[in-house]
């Protein structure tokens, strides 16, 4: 299994099909990312659970002055959402083949590009490889956003978006320097497994200060409450596939990345900074629980709905226990897995009300539309988490961790968990069911939109059935990710065994 | 000593042969530009110049790796000189591409304009050479002199005479600046040569002539260099000059000028380090700052690239201010990827002036990526290396700047430098939205600021054909920012064997 075949695969099948003509080209899109899910597939079955540490390792280097090396691993924390990645963008990709889009070799090419990046993020081991492709895979969607987006204000809101998410990132490049540069060894190494020992032994306010700067990144892409100000304008201007994709694992990779680069190499400053990181995540917890259920725009609806269910997935994380981070690791795959075909299906809503995404000119659609609404039931339920689904165990899990944390805050965040129930089934009430909006035509999901949804459903369906898979694989890797920060939480119990 | 006093100095003609290629090529394009037929003047002339440069390249490729003294110590040919050589010959061979089909040449007459790209460049190579305070300012004066005249080579457009004038003006303020600096310096150490000077500062390391002479020198250099508070003519002059020319002074002078600073600062002024390290930091800082915030409310492409310049300018003196290996070694790695994606958006900018009539307003590029995708691909991969997102040359440099900055203890201005990247974000994704994301204007809507009617201009020059020798700029240099944003290496290597003229340095 080569890693820099998937990695690289989406990316070469759309540069190759440039030199198709313009009105073939989503089949070279179609094709990259189909393969890639294959090979995604094929890495999940041949991925060994017992054993510990990276799989796969590719280790070459790449620049020797500046000692960053091209390094690629899975292990149980990537495994499943380069899985997600792979299948959210091989959905987004046939919806988005069953509609025309204007200069279409170009739009494809910068959606392979776009999943190269996310694969890239998930998969690099190297700090500074993390950082050039957390920041190339941003890229292709200021171009999708700003050029193919909803016509008015797209590209001030992706601009917009771009920015800001960039002096996140941009802050972290930085960080991510200093912690190669500054972190004693013999030579300048940004390998993340060596990192985690060697940067222990920074000053502490050095740590402190690189620590910040990694979460400024993670958390405005996320995006958390205080630093969430990009989200409403972009949401709006994405294109409906493309924000499928964004929405679904763009904020994924910043949770990773606190799994992957934050806790195991700064953990102290997380221990240090753990209740400011959990007071965030609470307030984003709140705060998008209270806007998803005040606006009516879907999109927002959404988009607030991820703001909160980010919020969970980071108190999870910083629970910093066991159950807590796995749950927050299953919850990123979840949230993936729901998110998506909710946008898909608002999508479709939308073009049946008069192509208006507000909630208040939709409704009324179940009853000549049942297969519609019982997929988005469906979605809607795994969305609020509703015991039987895969959301329920990823959220019990995350607070069964923060209670036995910090128990004040998992009191207060217990009615996140309410107040989801309250936005999701009120989206989904408005949207399919009451009095028939003013200018709804009712019209059953078609075969080739269903080819989209369906199978997502499906997954959603499967993994509620048996989320063991993703749990067993992922439990080492995010026992080993957490362990430092753990041990120091709890150094009394320690000393005293 | 008398007997070697009486002896003419020793001059060690195949290391000093790039700088004749330079010189004599000058003489050379200057006669040929005499000859009558038209076909000589407009393309063999171009020719001429385009080989000078191709043969410095080539002599200096020749002599790769040699160190040696010329001319008896007054000039040194090693592999910064060499490295910086190949930085300002290729501008100056994209120069001449660029100017092949304009304005400027015709009008100032063939032979002089091309002559006096040609004597700059042997000015900068002079200046990057200098091994003392007088070659040093030879070659600064060498330098600035024809690019005074060359900035005003547009002789029928007022703004053009205006940048001349304005830049002769402030350029002579500098250069004034500078020497009665190296004077002081002169005073303070008795040595005119950066060899003696640098064994001198060690016992006289807080000696008040010393730091006015630092003071005045870093004044003079910034000037040259558009480092802020002294950059105030930039953007003018940039905008004022000959598209062409603005190019060339945008990559070589600020080459050259970041030389002289490597070879004053890193070498002759070593030991004084903690006099100027601190205050040229400072400067730095001001520099990233003001140049980012200057170019924000720009519509001129010019004038942004101008701004631009300034900024990049603040980002390069940080690895002059740590005094390192890496510094050094950044620096350079950082002037050659700045070429690349300067070139690549002046050659794009050349070809809207020409194609649009909008002039340099960034409405010249609206639209650019449904017509010329190709074009506006080259530009966006200029803007995108020059703000410095992955997988561009400039994303390496400014990660090397960084990683530079960091190892020699200055990590606040690493974070400097990235608070700048993230407020150029702000105006370089301007230009690419504007290509991407908005419709090219209809025509008829061409703005005031487009090419006049000039009296006496004929009205054949004016259509414009194919320009294949502006896009093989643009593509190329695009590309180019590509192709090293994902294989550095052999960029490094040349940063690394020019870092090795620095012994002094670790």
């Amino acid at each position: 299994m080569n890693l820099t075949i998937l990695l690289w695969l989406p990316l070469a099948a759309v540069v190759a099909g440039l030199i198709l003509p313009a009105t073939e080209a989503r089949f070279a899109a179609l094709l990259g990312s189909a393969a890639t899910l294959v090979l995604s597939i094929v890495l999940l079955v041949k991925f060994d659970t017992g054993e510990k540490g990276l799989q796969f390792v590719i280790d070459k280097v790449w620049i020797s002055e500046l000692g960053i090396h091209y390094k690629l691993g899975v292990d149980g924390l990537n495994l499943f959402l380069i899985v997600l990645a792979a299948v959210l963008f091989f959905a987004s990709i046939v919806w988005s083949a069953f509609r025309e889009w204007d200069r279409p070799r170009l739009f494809y090419l910068w959606f392979g590009l776009a999943e190269s990046g996310v694969l890239g993020a998930l998969m690099a081991q190297d700090l500074a490889l993390f950082v050039i492709f957390f920041d190339l895979m941003l890229v292709p969607f200021l171009f999708l956003g700003g050029g193919w987006g909803t016509p008015e204000n797209r590209v001030a809101s992706m601009v917009k978006l771009f920015i800001y998410t960039l002096v996140g990132s941009l802050l972290m490049l930085s960080a991510a320097v200093a912690t190669g540069v500054l972190a004693p060894g013999d030579s300048v190494t940004f390998d993340i497994a060596q990192l985690s020992s060697a940067a222990r032994r920074l000053p502490v306010g050095s740590q402190e200060w690189i620590f910040l700067f990694f979460a400024a990144a993670f958390l405005v892409k996320m995006p958390a409450f205080p630093v969430h100000g990009w989200m409403p304008d972009g949401y709006r201007a994405m294109p409906m596939p493309v924000l499928a994709v964004f929405s679904g694992i763009l904020s994924k990779v910043a949770a990773y990345g606190f799994l992957r680069i934050a806790l195991p190499v700064f953990p102290d400053a997380a221990v240090h900074f753990q209740e400011l990181v959990l007071l965030i995540a609470l307030a984003s917890v709140l705060y998008g629980s209270a806007m998803a259920f005040t606006t009516s725009d879907v999109r927002l609806i959404l988009g607030y709905s991820s703001v909160a269910q980010l919020g969970f997935i980071t108190l999870g994380i910083f629970s910093l226990k066991d159950t807590g981070a796995q749950g927050a690791l299953l919850q990123a795959f979840n949230h993936g897995l729901v998110v998506a075909p909710a946008f898909f299906i608002c999508a479709l809503l939308a073009a049946r009300a008069g192509g208006s995404e507000d909630i208040r000119d939709m409704g009324g659609i179940a009853f000549r539309a049942p297969v519609l609404a019982t997929l988005f039931l469906i979605v809607a339920f795994a969305n609020l988490a509703m015991p039987g689904s895969s959301n329920f165990v990823g959220e019990f899990f995350i607070l069964l961790g923060v209670f036995t944390s910090k128990i004040v805050i998992a009191i207060v965040a217990f009615t996140g968990v309410a107040l989801a129930s309250v936005y999701t089934l009120r989206l989904f009430i408005r949207a399919v069911h009451n009095r028939v909006g003013p200018h709804v035509e009712s019209r059953e999901i078609s075969l080739t939109d269903g080819l989209v949804v369906a199978p997502l459903v499906v997954l959603i369906l499967a993994i509620a059935l048996y989320p063991q898979i993703a749990l067993k694989r992922s439990q080492d890797a995010v026992q080993a990710s957490i362990r430092d920060a753990k041990a120091l939480t709890q150094p009394a119990r320690e000393a005293s065994r | 000593m008398i007997v070697a006093a009486a002896k003419a100095p020793h001059i060690d003609w195949t290391g000093l042969s790039p700088l004749l290629a330079l010189l004599g090529g000058a003489t050379l394009v200057l006669l040929v530009g005499l000859l009558r037929p038209r076909v000589v003047r407009e393309t063999l002339v171009p020719l001429l110049a385009l080989a000078a440069f191709l043969a410095t390249i080539g002599l200096g490729i020749w002599q790769y790796g040699e160190q040696k003294d010329l001319i008896s110590g007054a000039l040194r040919l090693d592999d910064l000189t060499t490295v910086l050589s190949f930085i300002f010959c290729t501008g100056g061979a994209a120069a001449v591409l660029l100017s092949w089909r304009a304005v400027a040449p015709r009008e100032a007459a063939h032979g002089e304009y091309f002559a006096l790209l040609l004597t700059t460049t042997a000015g900068m190579w002079v200046l990057v050479a200098a091994q003392n305070l007088v070659s040093l300012f030879l070659g600064l004066e060498l330098l600035s002199i024809p690019l005074y005249v060359l900035c005003a080579t547009e002789m029928r457009r007022a703004t053009s005479l205006e940048a001349g004038l304005k830049y002769l003006i402030i350029g002579s303020v500098g250069s004034a600046t500078l020497l009665y600096g190296l004077s002081f310096l002169y005073g303070a150490t008795g040595s005119t040569d950066f060899a003696g000077i640098a064994r001198a500062t060690g016992s006289v390391a807080n000696d008040s002539l010393l730091l006015t002479g630092i003071g005045l020198s870093v004044v003079g250099l910034a000037f040259k260099a558009s480092v802020a508070p002294f950059h105030q003519w930039t953007p003018d002059v940039y905008e004022g000059a000959p598209t062409p020319v603005t190019a060339f002074m945008a990559v070589a002078t600020k080459a050259a000028a970041f030389g002289a600073f490597l070879r004053l600062f890193n070498v002759a002024l070593l030991d004084a380090s903690v006099d100027w390290a601190p205050a040229l930091a400072v400067l730095a800082t001001i520099t990233i700052i003001v140049g980012n915030v200057g170019a924000l409310g720009q519509s001129s492409l010019k004038r942004l690239m101008a701004w631009s310049s300034v900024a990049q300018a603040g980002y390069m003196l940080a690895g002059v201010v740590v005094a390192t290996q890496l510094g050094v070694q950044a620096t350079v790695f950082y002037l050659a990827v700045y070429l690349m994606m300067n070139l690549a958006a002046f050659a794009v900018i050349v070809i809207r002036e020409r194609e649009t009539g909008l002039g340099d307003d960034i409405a010249s590029v609206q639209g650019l990526g449904a017509q010329r995708p190709l074009l506006a691909m080259s530009m966006t991969l200029a803007m995108l290396g020059l703000s410095g997102i992955p997988a561009t040359a400039g994303f390496i440099g400014k990660f090397y700047l960084i990683d530079a900055a960091i190892s020699g203890d200055y990590t606040w201005l690493g974070v400097v430098i990235v608070i700048g990247s993230m407020i150029s974000l702000a105006y370089y994704l301007k230009v690419v939205a504007a290509m991407w994301m908005q419709d090219a204007p209809t025509p008829g809507t061409a703005l005031a600021t487009g090419q006049p009617a000039m009296a006496g201009g004929s009205p054949e020059a004016d259509t414009v054909g194919v320009q294949p020798e502006t896009w093989f700029v643009a593509l190329l240099f695009g590309a180019a920012t590509l192709f090293f944003g994902i294989v550095p290496s052999p960029l490094f290597d040349l940063a690394v064997d020019a870092g090795h003229a620095f012994t002094g340095l670790f």
